[in-house]
């Protein structure tokens, strides 16, 4: 099945990035952008058919490696489950 | 123990490019060479030091440091931390050692979104005691390279109050002789480098490693670097 982890720096934590991009953004004319915040889309394709069983694992291999909850908050998505 | 009777290992992952580097130092320093462990060794031989080098393990995939923090030989370095025994990172090495736990916080890209690539000043700071930081001089700045991306420091409030409180801060950025703004890439409180609470795991941005004679531009990497042997050794 495939799963989508979503991952997004925590409220709070600085995004130099998405501040320059959004300064890039104002500079080119789009004066509403307020603020921008980069993350990481990551696409996982495994072998498991049982959503709840995935969701599981998916948040183990978040928690153990994909996200650094030091910085970072991820969501899962599973998208053949809606 | 003297210094050549020191057993040092230097880890090296796909990627490391600071490995040679550090063997150098550290060879030049106690006249014995040591050993370089490739990433996959699931144990270590008895060693009184593991140092993690620079560079860019695993390309700098998913996150700085964090595909060399899951390799096997950091399970022996773990081990290594668990008994006490002495830890140092540099540079990529402290970024991999944050992504391990040993030490606290991360290591965000910089705040001006360059790389940079210059030296830096240090102070050293007081500290809970530590092999890293006990033979050096609080009176005395020491200026070396950093070479990096991601060597912005954060932690939370509550994180970085801890810090100072426990005394685990222990390198800054000051003004010295290196040209430029103190703080190279934003890092909170200005840290360069900390120690574990137990004063045994040490992480640091700036490569003492690289200024380990006058030829090459300095040698007070090689000061920080005999004092930190010194005290392991004694």
């Amino acid at each position: 099945m495939q799963v989508i982890v979503n991952i997004s720096l925590k409220e709070g934590v600085l995004d130099p990035q998405g501040r320059a991009i959004a300064r890039s953004l104002n500079d080119l004319g789009f004066q509403e952008v307020d603020e921008i915040r980069v993350g990481k889309r990551i696409v996982l394709d495994v072998d498991e058919t049982d959503p709840a069983r995935l969701h599981q694992r998916v948040a183990r291999m978040c928690e153990t490696l994909l996200a650094n909850t030091v910085i970072e908050d991820y969501e899962i998505e599973i998208p053949d489950e809606q | 123990m003297s210094l050549s009777s020191m057993r040092i290992a230097v880890l090296v992952f796909p990627g490391s490019n600071c490995d040679r580097d550090m063997m150098v130092a550290i060879e030049r320093l106690t006249g014995r060479r040591p050993a370089l462990v490739w990433h996959k060794e699931s144990s270590l031989d008895p060693i009184d030091l593991a140092i993690v080098p620079g560079g860019f393990s695993f390309g700098d995939y998913l996150r700085c440091g964090a595909l060399a923090a899951r390799s096997p030989v950091i399970d022996a370095v773990l081990d290594h931390a668990a008994r006490g025994g002495a830890v140092m990172g540099v540079c990529n090495g402290f970024q991999v050692l944050v992504e391990t736990g040993l030490l606290p916080g991360v290591l965000m890209q910089n705040a001006g979104l360059k790389y940079v690539c210059r030296n830096v000043t240090l102070k050293v700071c007081e500290t809970v005691d530590s092999p890293f930081t006990r033979n050096l001089s609080v009176d005395t700045p020491l200026t070396m390279p950093v070479a990096h991306n991601e060597g912005n420091y954060f932690a939370t409030d509550d994180e970085l109050a801890r810090l100072e409180d426990n005394g685990q801060i222990a390198f800054r950025y000051t003004d010295g002789a290196a040209w430029g703004p103190a703080n190279p890439n934003g890092a909170a409180l200005d840290i360069a480098g900390i120690v574990s609470s137990n004063g045994r795991v040490m992480g640091m941005m700036p490569h003492p490693e690289r200024a380990i004679s006058a030829e090459l531009g300095g040698s007070d990497g090689a000061t920080l670097l005999r004092g930190c042997l010194e005290a392991l050794a004694s």
